[in-house]
């Protein structure tokens, strides 16, 4: 049972990574695939009607997170309290630069609006991969189960770390380049002409880089937490994870060199995104959250699972609640699919 | 009290009720927006439609701002009430997460079609979207009621043995009868505000003699709506919640009544200022019996007075409990009476040269956002020293880990991003009530609400 809510919050938080995820790309790389007002209200009409259902993504899987593993939810939220206040200032600074900067016809109006947007895209994508990397990388949890990192020590991975370090930098570079090309992919699917073209150019850049980064972040964990091989030696088939990151990465670069396809690359960052968030969490099971002192003190899916009889009784509901969304979520993009142009008004 | 603590109080106290300025908006306009689309479909006056359109401007907007303001609250139970989620995650995580799968997803995503889809989905596809949104918004309400209910009145969980709790049953939690009364007073609240912002803005727009036509509509939309949902909130649904208060937590209904003594024939205390230090109240204007009246339907029923209880149960701030919630319940007779008037005066044909009485209607709707807050004031002040009725302290809610300077960064933070908001908020809704309705009417033509197109 705690098994299967492992599966399913890493799923939900997957989920949100990859929707959300090409909304902040979009904001991540607003100014370089937009050269004028115009065309950065191109971009943003691709994400205008989705960007809030995906964003319900982080509080379902927060919500699942919360009622799964309260434990882990009180420790970690409590002690990340500083970065996760700011995620919440730069969350509402995103939806303020998505939704206002079409209400007033107005060119300073707009172009503040950008750079909040763009600007809260950019830090929330690092801040996101910090915290994948905090989590790879430990904490230093007390035997009561809490922690509080400040945001930095000396920037050493040690065992007093904070949360920024060189290590989780990296990993918040990282997310920034994958989610900004897996914006700059969902843009270049949703719109024709200039700002495609340029789509496709980031796009392919950013493909470049990630395979480095990929190898270099790679080197860097193992490093970092040397037995986070473990689960793979132990259940082999969790190969296909890895295998999965490389057919995405040359998917990405096919796709736009050999045969110029979108939807390919796209598909392409969305695969990567999966799989390697995947791979961290194979890699991880059935760990939550390691401690960065004493490994005993690590949280674990069994000594912060609720109680099973209220985790049966959420299968239900989730299941139910699940399959409704989806088909909310079919509807509203098959509604909203096709490219997006600039006549009428709106965003 | 220590500073943290203090901290951890401030701010959450200082969000939710900042949060719950919009929601009670989006809720009470939600299904006055579904009746306007109704009667579109029903009569096919276009008038109702552009109403419509107008109302669901506002009420997008409203519903960025719930939404901006409302993840920090999902944030700050892990955050800044960590002992507290260790110890009741168990329990009210189920409606928490519940909240997310079902009422959130469909909001969002109807509301993506109900805003920008109306050429897209035809006349009955764009009624079901507004449909699918109120259902959404009133399905939340009702998911963070229950969660909030649990914590007034805790029912199916048992106490483990690490101490924390856990559900013992799902259906006890979901139709806890806190929650149902509860739910059913606060929903009525939400209606009262909507119903209010809707008057207001008709009597703006027939006093200042601009959009006349829409100006009658609102009125006449917003005055029947506002009485009927007064009307309800202070009977059955205020008395339910009162008795519940009564029979669950009865030392804080004397506190809300600045009842220091046990007496039989109870009086309902008009005005009076309670004085702690003394244990009495000064200046006290009091209609003997009806206390007891209200609460057992006997007119010389006793009712308990705050001495029968130790010291340390008592609410740790009586005064602003017992102000919070005269405000409320005063406030809520003269919404009765006002609203009365005014259907009194549309019946005999006489409200739209009423002047006098439109001033005030376009001047009150501040006031039910003043009765709501009120309200969770009373409901979450009452609730002190507990932060879970009988088995949790709030003093040992907080999380332990976050010092008070910290605490105070973030409250300082906030402080900070919601001024920004509110001025943000305030200067939207200012064009769109300039625009109004007549403007959107206009736009019918440029494809306005068309804002994607496919090519
Ligand atoms: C427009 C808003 C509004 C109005 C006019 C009223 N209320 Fe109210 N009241 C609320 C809005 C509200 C609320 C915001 O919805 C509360 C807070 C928590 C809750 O469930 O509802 C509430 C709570 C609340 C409580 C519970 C306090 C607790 O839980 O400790 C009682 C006993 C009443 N109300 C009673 C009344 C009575 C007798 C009214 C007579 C006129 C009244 N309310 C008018
Ligand atoms: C919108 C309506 C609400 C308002 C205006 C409100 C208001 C408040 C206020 C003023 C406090 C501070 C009380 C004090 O410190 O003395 C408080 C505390 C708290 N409330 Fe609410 N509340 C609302 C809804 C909720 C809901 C729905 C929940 C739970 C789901 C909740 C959970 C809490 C918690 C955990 C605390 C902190 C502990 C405490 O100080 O008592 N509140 N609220
Ligand atoms: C501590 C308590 C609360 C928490 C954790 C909370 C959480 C949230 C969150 C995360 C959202 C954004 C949802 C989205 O993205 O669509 C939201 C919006 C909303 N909340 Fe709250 N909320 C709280 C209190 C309340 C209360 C007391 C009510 C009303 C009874 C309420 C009603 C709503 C509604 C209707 C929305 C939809 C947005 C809107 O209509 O403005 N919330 N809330």
């Amino acid at each position: 049972m705690e098994t299967l809510w492992f599966v399913l919050v890493a799923f939900m938080l997957t989920a949100y990574v990859v929707l959300d995820g090409f909304d902040l790309g979009t904001g991540a790389v607003h100014f370089l695939v937009g050269k004028t007002q115009k065309e950065r209200a191109l971009a943003l009409r691709a994400i205008g009607p989705v960007w809030d259902g995906n964003e319900v993504w982080l509080l379902a899987a927060g919500g699942a997170l919360y009622f799964a593993f309260p434990t882990l939810y009180a420790s970690s939220f409590s002690g990340f309290y500083l970065p996760l206040t700011m995620v919440l200032w730069l969350l509402m600074l995103r939806a303020l630069g998505v939704e206002l900067r079409g209400h007033v016809d107005n060119s300073m109006w707009r172009s503040m609006w950008d750079v909040v947007f763009s600007g809260a895209s950019v830090l929330l994508a690092i801040f996101f991969g910090a915290a994948l990397g905090n989590v790879v990388r430990g904490v230093p949890l007390r035997s009561d189960g809490y922690f509080f990192v400040p945001l930095w020590t000396d920037w050493m991975p040690g065992p007093s770390p904070g949360v920024l370090d060189w290590y989780t930098v990296l990993t918040g570079v990282v997310a920034l380049v994958v989610l900004g090309t897996h914006g700059a992919n969902f843009v270049a699917l949703k719109t024709e002409g200039d700002v495609n073209t340029r789509a496709r150019r980031v796009g392919l850049y950013g493909a470049s880089a990630i395979v480095v980064l990929t190898v270099v972040s790679l080197a860097a964990t193992l490093y970092v937490r040397p037995g986070i091989l473990a689960n793979f030696s132990a259940r082999p088939w969790g190969i296909v994870l890895p295998g999965l990151v490389a057919v995405a990465l040359a998917a990405m670069l096919w796709s736009r060199t050999v045969r110029v396809d979108d939807l390919t690359a796209f598909l392409g960052s969305a695969g990567f995104i999966v799989a390697m968030l995947g791979g961290a969490a194979f890699a991880l099971y059935p760990t939550l959250l390691p401690s960065s002192t004493d490994p005993a003190l690590s949280l674990t899916i069994h000594n912060v699972a609720a109680a099973p009889y209220g985790l049966g009784v959420g299968i239900v509901w989730w299941t139910i609640g699940f399959v409704l969304a989806v088909g909310y979520f079919t509807y509203l993009y098959r509604s909203f699919r096709g490219k997006v142009t600039l006549e009428g008004e709106g965003y | 009290m220590d500073d943290a603590l203090l901290v951890h109080r401030l701010q959450f106290a200082f969000t939710i009720t900042y949060h719950y300025l919009f929601p009670q908006l989006t809720m009470g306009l939600a299904p006055l927006i579904v009746i306007f689309k109704s009667l579109y479909l029903w009569k096919g006056d276009e008038r109702y439609n552009i109403a419509a359109r107008f109302w669901a401007k506002i009420f997008g907007i409203s519903f960025l701002f719930g939404v901006i303001t409302g993840i920090p609250m999902e944030f700050q139970f892990g955050t800044n009430w960590a002992a507290f989620s260790k110890y009741a995650g168990g329990v009210i995580g189920q409606t928490l997460a519940m909240e997310g799968m079902f009422a959130f997803f469909l909001e969002s995503a109807f509301l993506g079609l109900f805003l920008y889809g109306e050429k897209r989905l035809g006349k009955v596809g764009h009624w079901l979207a507004a449909t699918m949104v109120f259902v959404g918004s009133w399905l939340s309400g009702y998911f963070i009621i229950a969660t909030n209910a649990w914590m007034q009145y805790p029912v199916g969980y048992t106490v483990q043995a690490d101490g924390s709790v856990t559900l013992n049953s799902f259906w006890a939690l979901l139709l806890n009868p806190w929650a149902i009364y509860q739910y059913m007073h606060n929903m009525g609240g939400a209606l009262v505000t909507g119903s209010f912002a809707v008057a207001a803005l008709g009597a703006y727009y027939v006093l200042s003699r601009d959009q006349v036509e829409y100006g009658k509509l609102f009125l006449r939309m917003g005055v029947t709506a506002a009485l009927i949902a007064s009307c309800l909130q202070a009977f059955p649904t205020g008395d339910w919640q009162a008795k519940m208060v009564a029979e669950h937590q009865p030392v804080t209904l004397a506190a809300m009544e600045g009842l220091f003594e046990t007496r039989e024939g109870a009086p309902m205390v008009l005005i009076g200022q309670p004085n702690v230090a003394e244990q009495r109240l000064d200046n006290p204007i009091e209609v003997p019996g009806v206390l007891s009246f209200l609460t057992y339907k006997r007119w010389n029923a006793q009712v308990k007075g705050l001495n029968e209880f130790p010291r340390d149960q008592w609410p740790d701030n009586i005064a602003l409990l017992y102000y919070s919630y005269h405000i409320m319940v005063g406030l809520g007779t003269m919404f009765i009476a006002v609203t009365f008037a005014g259907v009194f005066l549309m019946w005999r044909r006489r409200l739209f040269d009423a002047r006098w009485l439109l001033w005030i209607f376009m001047l009150a709707f501040p006031f039910p956002f003043i009765a709501n807050t009120a309200g969770w004031m009373t409901a979450e002040l009452g609730r002190q020293p507990w932060l879970v009725y009988g088995l949790m302290r709030t003093a040992d809610g907080a999380s332990p880990m976050v010092s008070a300077g910290n605490g105070m960064f973030t409250l300082l933070g906030f402080a900070g991003m919601y001024t920004l908001l509110s001025m943000l908020f305030l200067f939207l809704m200012w064009r769109e009530i300039e625009h109004g309705p007549a403007f959107l009417s206009g736009q019918t033509h440029h494809d306005d609400e068309e804002s994607i197109q496919p090519s």
